[in-house]
C-alpha cells in the first residue's frame, strides 16, 4: 500500500508535501487534486500556443501575444507584425482552437456528470446514444434547414442547430434514463443495450434524413457526421460557447451532489442532497452540452470516457475536482488531436472523430477488460 | 440500564415533542402488497429501540419509511415534524441513516467515504481529518483514512459506513436541545462477535449520551444485552412492543418466530435459546 505504511519512519519528501501526494497517501486527495489541476491549466496554456504556432505556415506565436487584446479594439497593429501571420491565427487557428477548447471540455465533463449520475464509468454521451440523438436533431436542421422547418430556422438562427441537437439528446437521455435506471441502479448491461438500441434507432432516423438530402446536404451530412472541427469560425464558437459556457460553470454546484450518490440514490438523500433535482439538472445539463459540441462538430466519441477515467485513476471521483480536471484535459486533448488531425495528411486533414476513435475505443475496450468482473454485466 | 441518565449540560430543548419518533397507522404497500400494516409506536430518545421479527416481516421496509426511501400512507414526526414535509438537508441535520449493505460506485478512500458524512462544509481540513480520525477510532479501525473502500471486507465496509453516519450526526444532541438520531438496518449483520458488541455498545452509548437509535436487529441476544425497548414484527404488523425484559419472553418470541424458543434470564442479564 502506501510507503508510509511499509516504511513508518520515512518522512514524505518537499515535494511529495508540495504536491499532495503525501496527503493523497492518508486518503485526503485534495491536495493533490489542486495541485493537478494547477498543472493542467499551464498544459493547456503550452497547447493553445502550440497549436496556433503549427500548420501549413509556422507562426511565432509568442510575438503576436502581446497584441492579443487588439482584437477587441479598432487598435492599428504595429508594422513589426506580419498580417498574414496575424489573420492566420486570429481568423483561422484561434477560433478553431477556442472551438476545440470548449468541445473537448464539454464532452469531458458531459461524460463525468452522466458516470457520476449512472454510477457507472462506462456511461458516456457518446456510447449511450446521447450523441447519436443529438446528431439526429442537428441532421433535421441540416438537411430541412432551407426547406420544411426554415421558418424556425429564421427565428433561431444560428442557434436553431445547436438547439435541435440539446432537444434530440435530452430525448434520448430521458429514455435512457427510464430504461437502464430502477430504483436508483442502473445495470451496465441494460444501459449499453438500450444505448445501442437507442443509438440504432436515431440512426435510422437520420438515416431517412441523408436519403432525402441534396448532394451539398449529403457532404456536410457525411463530414459532419465523422466528427471534426474544419470548418470552424467565431460564428461556431459564437453559437456553442454560450450553452457550453453555462454548463460549466454551472456543473462545479452538482459536485457535492454527485459525490453523494457514489453512496447510492438512497444514502444521498440520507445526507441531504435533492436527488431527483440533482438528477433533472444533470440530464438538462449533459443533453445541453452535448447538444451543443455535437451540432457544431459532429460525432467526436470517446473523449468523456477516457478523460474522467484517466483523471479518476490519479485524484480519485471527488466531483468537486474531477469536475474542472476534466473540462482543462478534455480541452487539452482535443486541441492536440485536432492539430494532429489538420497536421497529418497535410494539406488534406482527417476528421478529429477518427483520431479520437482509435484513441479512444482501445481503451474503452481495456476498461471494459480491466473490470471484467466487477461490472456485473 | 438507566437509559436517561444524562450530563447536566446537556442543553434541553423546551418542546416536549422534539424527544421523540412517532410514527402513526403507517402502512407500506408494494405493488397490491401490503408489506407494513398500520403500525403505531412511539420511540423516544436517549432509548435504543430494537426492532425484531421474522425475514420478510416488513422490518426493513419499515425503517424505510421513516427514513424517506418508501412512500407510505400515515403519519411519522421525528422531533416533532412531519418527515414528509422536512427537507433532506433539515433531515439530515437530525439524523443518520445506515443501511442493509452499501456498493460503491467509484474506488474512494476511506476518509473520502467518511467525509461525505461531515455536512459542515465550512470545516477546515484539520477539523475534518480530526473527526474522520475520531469515528475510525470509534469503529475500531484507526489508520485506515488512506485504504480504498472496495479493497476492504464487507465487515470493515460497513464499520466505514458507520463512521460516515456518526460523522453527520456526531453529538446526540443538537446546541438547540434537539436529540439527534441513528436509524440502523442490521448494523452487525457482517460483522464478526467482537464487533458486534463494540459496534452495538456505541449504538447503544450514543443513546446514553441523547440520542435515540431505532436499529432493525436480527440476533435477539445482541437484542436482549443492549436494546432498552423493543418492537416485534410479524407479517408486516406489530405485533407488540416495549421494554426488553418484557418483550423477550419465551411464548411471545416463540409465537414470533414460529419457533420453540427459551428465554434464559439470569441477573441482569437474558438469553435467547432455540430448541431443536
Amino acid at each position: 500500500m502506501a510507503v508510509g505504511e511499509t516504511f513508518p519512519n520515512a518522512r514524505p519528501g518537499w515535494l511529495a508535501e508540495r504536491t499532495g501526494l503525501a496527503a493523497a497517501r492518508q486518503g485526503d486527495r485534495a491536495a493533490l487534486a489542486r495541485s493537478l489541476i494547477l498543472l493542467l491549466a499551464l498544459v493547456l496554456g503550452v497547447t493553445v500556443l502550440g497549436s496556433l504556432a503549427t500548420g501549413p505556415i509556422t507562426v511565432p506565436v509568442l510575438d503576436l501575444l502581446p497584441h492579443v487584446p487588439k482584437l477587441f479594439t479598432a487598435e492599428e497593429l504595429p508594422a513589426s507584425v506580419s498580417m498574414r501571420d496575424w489573420v492566420v491565427v486570429t481568423e483561422i487557428r484561434l477560433p478553431r482552437v477556442v472551438l476545440g477548447a470548449l468541445i473537448g471540455a464539454a464532452l469531458a465533463v458531459s461524460g463525468a456528470v452522466m458516470q457520476g449520475l449512472f454510477r457507472n464509468s462506462l456511461a458516456d454521451p457518446g456510447i449511450v446514444g446521447v450523441s447519436a440523438g443529438a446528431g439526429l436533431g442537428a441532421a433535421l436542421f441540416i438537411v430541412l434547414g432551407n426547406a420544411a422547418l426554415a421558418p424556425v430556422m429564421a427565428v433561431l438562427g444560428i442557434y436553431a442547430v445547436p438547439i435541435a441537437a440539446f432537444a434530440g439528446g435530452l430525448i434520448n437521455t430521458l429514455l435512457l434514463y427510464r430504461i437502464g435506471t430502477r430504483g436508483g441502479f442502473t445495470s451496465v448491461a441494460t444501459l449499453l443495450l438500450a444505448g445501442i438500441a437507442l443509438g440504432a434507432l436515431t440512426g435510422a432516423a437520420t438515416g431517412l434524413l441523408v436519403y432525402v438530402a441534396d448532394d451539398q446536404e449529403l457532404r456536410d451530412l457525411q463530414f459532419w457526421g465523422l466528427g471534426s472541427l474544419a470548418g470552424a469560425n467565431w460564428e461556431k464558437v459564437a453559437s456553442a460557447a454560450p450553452i457550453i459556457l453555462a454548463m460549466l460553470f454551472a456543473t462545479p454546484f452538482l459536485a457535492r451532489g454527485l459525490n453523494a450518490l457514489t453512496l447510492g440514490e438512497a444514502a444521498a438523500a440520507h445526507i441531504g442532497i435533492r436527488v431527483q433535482r440533482l438528477k433533472n439538472i444533470s440530464i438538462l445539463l449533459v443533453a445541453a452540452a452535448t447538444g451543443a459540441s455535437v451540432a457544431v462538430s459532429g460525432g467526436i466519441g470517446f473523449v468523456g470516457i477516457v478523460v474522467p477515467h484517466l483523471l479518476r485513476l490519479t485524484i480519485g471521483p471527488d466531483h468537486r475536482f474531477l469536475l474542472p480536471a476534466a473540462a482543462l484535459l478534455g480541452a487539452i486533448l482535443l486541441i492536440a488531436a485536432d492539430t494532429l488531425a489538420r497536421t497529418i495528411v497535410a494539406p488534406a486533414e482527417l476528421p478529429i472523430g477518427i483520431i479520437t476513435a482509435f484513441a479512444g475505443a482501445p481503451f474503452f475496450l481495456w476498461i471494459l477488460l480491466k473490470n471484467r468482473g466487477l461490472s456485473g454485466l | 440500564m438507566t437509559a436517561l441518565a444524562r450530563s447536566h449540560e446537556t442543553p434541553v430543548c423546551e418542546d416536549p415533542a422534539s424527544r421523540f419518533l412517532s410514527v402513526g397507522d403507517v402502512s407500506v404497500s408494494i405493488g397490491r402488497a401490503g408489506i407494513v400494516r398500520s403500525v403505531s409506536f412511539t420511540a423516544q430518545a436517549g432509548e435504543l429501540l430494537a426492532i425484531i421479527g421474522p425475514s420478510g416481516s416488513g422490518k426493513t421496509t419499515l425503517l424505510k419509511a421513516i427514513t424517506g426511501e418508501r412512500s407510505y400512507s400515515g403519519r411519522i414526526e421525528l422531533a416533532g415534524r412531519d418527515v414528509r414535509a422536512t427537507s433532506p438537508e433539515d433531515q439530515a441535520e437530525i439524523r443518520g441513516v445506515l443501511p442493509q449493505a452499501s456498493h460503491l460506485s467509484f474506488p474512494l478512500t476511506v476518509a473520502e467515504v467518511i467525509g461525505l458524512g461531515l455536512l459542515d462544509l465550512r470545516a477546515g481540513r484539520p477539523a475534518r481529518a480530526g473527526r474522520i480520525a475520531d469515528a475510525l477510532h470509534k469503529v475500531g479501525l484507526s489508520g485506515f483514512e488512506g485504504r480504498t473502500y472496495q479493497d476492504l471486507s464487507g465487515g470493515e465496509q460497513q464499520r466505514v459506513q458507520l463512521a460516515r453516519v456518526l460523522c453527520q450526526v456526531w453529538e446526540p444532541v443538537s446546541k438547540d436541545g434537539v436529540p439527534r438520531w441513528l436509524f440502523l438496518d442490521e448494523p452487525v449483520s457482517s460483522l464478526d462477535i467482537k464487533h458486534q458488541y463494540q459496534i452495538m455498545a456505541l449504538a447503544a452509548d450514543y443513546a446514553r449520551r441523547g440520542g435515540g437509535v431505532v436499529s432493525v436487529m436480527h440476533d435477539l441476544n445482541l437484542t436482549a444485552r443492549f436494546a432498552d425497548k423493543v418492537a416485534i414484527m410479524k407479517q408486516g404488523r406489530l405485533l407488540d412492543h416495549g421494554p426488553v425484559e418484557n418483550m423477550l419472553e419465551s411464548r411471545k418470541l416463540s409465537e414470533t418466530f414460529e419457533a420453540e424458543l427459551d428465554v434464559i434470564r439470569s441477573g441482569d442479564s437474558i438469553h435467547v435459546l432455540c430448541r431443536e
